[in-house]
């Protein structure tokens, strides 16, 4: 079953489009990730499917009923956490999620299985204030929060940013877990090592889908060579690279360089040759396998040089 | 029901946890009445004032020697000239002119009754009320003694108080009402706006619109409690003034706590309709401070008399609510008028109500646009 679909979605904010032209299905039962940059459209496309906005164009149907006219049905059934802590910070744990609870006219005894093993976390501070309490837990309790309905669809928009590592994988440790109880997941997020822990992702930029794949599909179907290149001096390195009559993209990747070239047989040493013979000579060359990261800089760059 | 019950639950927690602007919520009514309370009654010492006497004899002397020994007076002029009289107080030499009447002793004796006139600059009423009643205490005080002692018994001093510049003396018993009108705007109003704001500034209006609430329940839910403390104020307010600057209150009190209920109504509606408008509370409480405070404090007549403005300004108080509430509450407080004098105000006041109520709920939004 489709849980969510979307046809020719544009939203504009005056005469510029936040999101322009989507389509894509989100199916039953899984989760389903978007990758972008801030600005990408992320949030103004999880408000149109939260029923919090309505679209310019193009439609977009969710648990089969239209985000526009049904939205009192949809506000029963969806579970929906902003990007920003937006719980009351003078309540309590458990205040908080008694009073979510209560305004979906549910308890918190009712659906505690389904949050038990992320509210089992926070429950021994639930006397805190939620504003005492860490990133991380803040989180979990927001999580606890849009899940104490038992939503159809779960709408996280960016849940892991400015939590630390440990929580952040917990956290999907946790998404894991709920995508078994059936409950299909939409998530964005800008950490790509986030995005392989997706079933699917789409890629965004600049209010457009650049692509929609599986991590794997999206990692496998790409088909250009790919350098990793160490060099002493990497400022000059790059700037060599960019000026470089084959390249195709540079940009630097943790403390090494990402390279692609425009051939299609090159082997590393013939890079390595070129890069010597033009003086930069402390430097390894290697061929590696393409991560999303590296995906989604050439897609963005494709997308930049059509615009 | 129950989930509307908890959503008020909610909203206690926050004004309770917050327990500082609580106490400002619950104090600042009663300092602000303190305030206006006793700077209205300050003593008086030593008021310059004038005399004119037409009479000049033993017992218009007699009267002055009262007035001017009693410590309160202080005699600046004695006047031959009438036409002196305006002058004077426009320089704001005199505070207050005494005029005899001619003959005075003579109608005294024969009539048993005599006249003295007491001129007093009204631009600031509550001096004027204090220097006249002072004045015709004093000469009430030598009528009983002159009754006493004489075989003139009955006679009559009648002291005829002239108010200049504003004749009916519109703001001595003002500032309560003026101040219940002001307390209830401040917290229903700028603080339920403020309470709306806040919910979108944190993000968590975002959530509560993506659960089953109909956004009026949110915004009703929000206003309740607010409704409760502004009650609890004017009454509060009332009560105080009563016991302790013993002001009249001749009315019903049930048509009070209706109209209080009448005006808190219309004071939430633009409260309400202040959160629509405004993103952030620093907004909200901008639009509150300059568009209802600054009016109701101004243009309801509570501390100037409307009558004095420019004619644009009257107009534009027709528009203030609080213009009709005062009009109202100091039918019922001073005057002890029921509704059947009232209904037209109350009218007034009901048609705002529902034009605001109306607009703001119509402003509403189920979304974020």
């Amino acid at each position: 079953m489709t849980v969510v679909e979307v046809r020719g979605l544009t939203k504009k904010y005056g005469k510029k489009p936040a999101i322009s032209n989507l389509s894509f299905d989100v199916n039953e039962g899984e989760i389903f990730g978007f990758i972008g940059p801030d600005g990408a459209g992320k949030t103004t496309l999880f408000r149109i499917l939260t029923t919090l906005l309505l679209p310019n164009e193009g439609n977009a149907k969710v648990l089969g009923k239209d985000v526009v006219k049904d939205y009192k049905y949809l506000r029963q059934r969806l579970g929906y956490m902003p990007g920003r802590f937006s719980l009351y910070m003078d309540l309590t744990v458990e205040e908080n999620l008694k009073f979510f609870a209560s305004i979906f006219n549910t308890t918190i005894e009712e659906n505690y299985d389904l949050i038990k093993d992320i509210y089992s976390q926070i429950e021994p501070f639930r006397e805190r204030r939620a504003g005492d309490l860490s990133g991380g837990m803040k989180q979990k309790l927001a999580l606890s929060c849009a899940l104490i309905h038992k939503p159809q669809l779960l709408v996280l928009d960016e849940p892991t940013t400015g939590v630390d590592a440990v929580s952040r994988k917990e956290f999907w440790e946790m998404l894991k877990r709920l995508k078994e109880q059936g409950i299909t997941i939409i998530v964005s997020t800008p950490y790509m090592d986030e995005a392989i822990l997706c079933d699917r992702i789409a890629l965004i930029q600049n209010g457009s889908i650049l692509k929609i794949d599986t991590p794997n599909g999206i990692v496998s179907g790409f088909r250009k060579n790919l350098f990793s290149i160490k060099a002493n001096n990497k400022y000059d390195t790059i700037k060599f690279l960019e000026s470089y009559e084959f390249a195709d993209s540079v940009y630097p990747f943790g403390d090494s360089i990402h390279y692609l070239d425009i051939r299609e047989n090159l082997n590393s040493n013939d890079l390595l040759f070129d890069l010597q013979s033009k003086g930069i000579a402390d430097c390894k060359v290697a061929v590696i396998e393409a991560g999303i990261e590296d995906v989604f800089m050439s897609l963005m760059k494709e997308n930049r040089d059509e615009q | 029901m129950r989930i509307f019950a908890n959503f008020i639950l909610k909203e206690i927690y926050h004004i309770t946890r917050d327990w500082r602007s609580l106490l400002v919520l619950i104090c600042i009514p009663v300092i602000q009445l303190f305030l206006f309370g006793y700077a209205i009654r300050t003593e008086l010492n030593n008021a310059e004032i004038g005399i004119i006497d037409r009479s000049k004899d033993y017992i218009t002397q007699e009267i002055t020697n009262k007035i001017i020994s009693s410590g309160y007076f202080e005699l600046s002029a004695y006047i031959e000239n009438e036409k002196q009289i305006e002058h004077l107080f426009k320089n704001g030499t005199v505070k207050e002119i005494i005029i005899f009447e001619p003959d005075f002793a003579k109608k005294l004796e024969k009539e048993g009754k005599a006249s003295v006139m007491l001129i007093a600059d009204a631009s600031n009423p509550n001096i004027a009320t204090l220097v006249t009643s002072y004045t015709s205490s004093i000469i009430r005080t030598y009528q009983l003694e002159l009754n006493m002692k004489s075989i003139k018994a009955n006679t009559i001093i009648i002291p005829e108080v002239k108010m200049l510049f504003n004749p009916e003396l519109k703001s001595v018993y003002m500032f309560v009402p003026g101040l219940i009108a002001l307390i209830l705007m401040l917290v229903s109003a700028l603080m339920t706006s403020i309470a709306i704001t806040r919910e979108k500034e944190m993000g968590s209006m975002e959530v509560l619109l993506v659960s089953p609430l109909k956004p009026q329940m949110i915004i009703i839910g929000k206003v309740v409690p607010y409704v409760v403390i502004s009650f609890f104020n004017s009454m509060s307010v009332l009560a105080l003034s009563i016991l302790i600057f013993h002001i009249p209150f001749e009315g019903s009190y049930i048509l009070f706590i209706f109209e209080s209920l009448l005006f808190i109504i219309t004071a939430l509606a633009l409260g309400i309709l202040i959160s629509t408008i405004a993103k952030s509370q620093l907004a909200a409480m901008m639009i509150s401070l300059g568009g209802l405070l600054m009016p109701t404090v101004l243009l309801s007549g509570f501390i100037y008399p409307v009558e004095n403005m420019p004619l644009v300004l009257q107009w534009l108080s027709y528009l203030i609510p609080a213009k009709w509430f005062l009009i109202i509450l100091k039918g019922i407080m001073l005057k002890g008028l029921g509704i059947e004098h009232l209904w037209k105000e109350t009218l007034i006041l009901t048609g705002m109500a529902i034009f605001y109520l109306a607009v703001s709920t119509r402003k509403l939004k189920i979304r974020l646009e």
